[in-house]
């Protein structure tokens, strides 16, 4: 496989939580005001906390991948051939 | 009228995300090394990669803002484009279809036709979606120009050009595998960046039976234009009894066989655009699930891009206007529901977030129709008509060179959106009269042997002219000839539309093929068509609950479920 697409996808949630909940962790201290439009809760700081645990959870679910892989044969799209006609029909 | 401003953090989220897009072009330059590897990404892509990249093609700006738009203007109804149309076409494309398209080793859709009728049929289908797809992609931008481009900050021209530029700069690096793998991380940042504002706008709707209750305000009170009887909006089959007591204008019928069939199966299981990701998958088993792997979340997706509408006009009703902004024609500009459930709810940060999904969704739009034309272009126009028998890396070259013309082409159409407003009721139309007749070719050519070339081109041609005739004797809209019938709603024509185009097709195409004579022999259709075909192998290391038909069945029987559930 040429990309694991896990790792980038990961990589990037976990930066924009972090992001957005030490945002919502400063605003919620210095301008709270801003939340009453999101109902009064600290959407920045929950969501930002939701949205690390996913970008965790990918990263994970990647290294568990290769993990797997590592230890059977080598990754099986990267060797196999792509033109057989049999193939197709597995 | 709309207050949205962007802070820093907002601007910080779209650049990282633009970053990361880019990121993932250059990382997988290096491996488009042939022809093979820049359209069809080697064959080579795990099932729930081409899966969530099926659904995210298909996930563009048309669809995101018109169906919240939908969702304002009439109600849980649109979740019948989900629930009764895609999810069943899903269905039968992955089990049915992708066998043969897979199979045939086809290269794209037209070429599909090459194989099983002939030269003709193949340049009838490749010329109209590269027209069609140009527009679509048209569309696209500009609809992102338009909507996107004053919250951001930036002028339509300017929002046009950056946008563009970066969609080209990672297709042009990695073809088909950065649409795709980008389609993957685009699907998520829609689910995620859209999400917690379904939530919040529920929350403060009161749940989903406070919902229901501003709902039937909405119904009652003709705000929409009409009166309508109380869970109108909140009822998916209820009101389709007939065309007077639901705001589509519809019956039951005619939406169950021009949306639920005809065009549903049209777009899903002839449109290159969304095949080509199952195409590209690692194995026969690998093509087949993904389709179905897509449904999955599918099937969801109303919560996300149709709710938001139901929530903006429940909201927009009961607190007597100011929701949604005006528009000068119908009262209520629909289109603007996203952007004010955003304005309305959405602090600094996440607004970033939520704007970042809208662009994602623009984007994987675009992306799906740029890796659809360039391979159509290279392989079934410049290859087939233009410069046969070159070198493949002449091929890849012009794989580019497709990308860089085939955008800037699409800026024109955008520009051409822009200055007439009813192009995007155009494109749906078009789609009727070019998916429509298609779907009965497949359906023949894919289960009957007998079905000739000369039978499907005539069939095409025949089914594209009563798609014309139809629309130019009825009303609403057409009936440029005289208005034999008139329809009691755009939507209803156009469903009707369908359904003659496709009956016309399928009775043309068996009547000219037992006319003609069959010139393939069997060996020739070997792979192409059902009853020549080996029956498909199920991959003995997938577990039951894996098998494609196992999947099939729990997501048919989930819609189900859900059709009655909201009933």
């Amino acid at each position: 496989m040429s990309l694991d697409i896990r790792v980038p996808t990961g990589v990037l949630f976990v930066i924009l939580g972090a992001i957005l909940a030490m945002y919502g962790l400063v605003t919620g201290w210095t301008s709270p005001e801003m939340y009453t439009r999101s109902l009064g809760i600290n959407i920045n700081l929950w969501w930002g906390l939701v949205l690390g645990l996913f970008g965790a959870a990918m990263l994970l679910w990647a290294r568990w991948e290769w993990r797997r892989t590592r230890s059977g044969a080598s990754c099986p799209s990267a060797t196999k051939p792509a033109t057989s006609h049999d193939e197709s029909y597995r | 009228m709309l207050d949205l401003k962007l802070g820093l953090v907002d601007y910080l989220i779209l650049a990282l995300y633009t970053l990361f897009v880019l990121g993932i072009g250059f990382a997988l330059k290096r491996f488009m090394r042939t022809s093979t590897d820049f359209f069809l990404s080697g064959r080579a892509v795990p099932a729930w990669v081409c899966g969530l990249a099926f659904i995210s093609a298909n996930l563009g700006a048309q669809e995101v803002i018109g169906m919240a738009a939908s969702g304002a203007k009439y109600g849980i109804a649109t979740s019948h484009f989900y629930w009764l149309g895609a999810i069943p076409a899903m269905v039968f494309v992955g089990i049915f279809m992708m066998p043969f398209y897979y199979g045939s080793r086809a290269r794209s859709v037209p070429e599909y036709l090459k194989l099983r009728f002939d030269e003709k049929t193949r340049a009838f289908n490749a010329f109209s979606f590269a027209v069609m797809t140009i527009f679509s992609s048209g569309i696209s931008m500009h609809m992102l120009a338009k909507i996107i481009a004053p919250i951001v900050g930036v002028n339509y021209h300017v929002g046009l050009v950056i946008s563009a530029s970066i969609v080209l700069l990672y297709i042009f690096l990695g073809g088909l595998t950065s649409a795709i793998y980008n389609e993957v991380l685009q699907f998520f940042l829609i689910v995620l960046g859209f999400l917690p504002v379904v939530l919040l706008g529920l929350a403060d709707a009161g749940g989903w039976s406070g919902l229901v209750q501003k709902l039937d305000l909405v119904a009652t009170s003709g705000a929409t234009g009409r009166q309508f009887p109380p869970g109108t909006w909140s009822s998916t089959w209820g009101p389709m009894a007939s065309p007077q007591t639901n705001p589509m204008g519809v019956e039951w019928f005619g939406l169950s066989m021009g949306l639920g069939f005809v065009l549903s199966f049209g777009y899903w299981c002839t449109d290159f655009l969304v095949v080509q990701r199952a195409m590209a998958a690692e194995s026969m088993s690998a093509a087949r699930r993904t389709p179905l792997i897509a449904a999955f979340p599918k099937m969801l997706f109303p919560a996300l891009v149709i709710l938001p509408g139901m929530i903006a006009i429940g909201q927009h009703v009961t607190s007597q206007g100011g929701f949604l902004p005006a528009d000068d024609q119908t009262g209520i500009d629909y289109n603007m529901a996203i952007p004010a459930m955003l304005a309305r709810y959405v602090p600094t940060g996440l607004l970033g977030l939520a704007l970042t999904a809208l662009l994602a969704s623009f984007m994987s739009g675009m992306a799906g129709n740029v890796t659809a034309f360039n391979t159509v272009w290279t392989y079934d126009i410049y290859q087939s008509y233009l410069a046969p028998g070159r070198s493949d890396q002449h091929y890849l070259w012009m794989g580019r060179a497709a990308t860089v013309f085939g955008i800037a082409l699409s800026g024109a159409a955008a520009y051409v959106a822009r200055y007439y407003n009813n192009i995007m009721d155009m494109l749906q139309l078009v789609f009727g009269f070019v998916n429509a007749p298609l779907l009965a070719t497949f359906l023949l050519g894919m289960f009957w042997r007998r079905a000739t070339g000369h039978g499907a081109f005539a069939g095409l041609v025949a089914g594209t002219l009563a798609a014309a005739l139809h629309q130019s004797l009825t009303a609403p809209k057409g009936g440029w000839l005289a208005t034999l019938h008139s329809y009691p709603s755009e939507m209803a024509q156009n469903f009707w539309t369908a359904i003659f185009a496709f009956g016309v097709c399928f009775v043309g195409t068996i009547v000219f093929s037992l006319l003609t004579v069959q010139r393939k022999p069997d060996e020739e259709l070997r792979g192409l068509v059902y009853s020549l075909t080996p029956r498909v192998q199920e991959d003995p290391a997938l577990a039951w609950y894996a098998r494609p038909a196992s999947l099939a069945v729990l997501v048919m029987a989930a819609t189900v479920a859900l059709n009655i559930i909201f009933w």
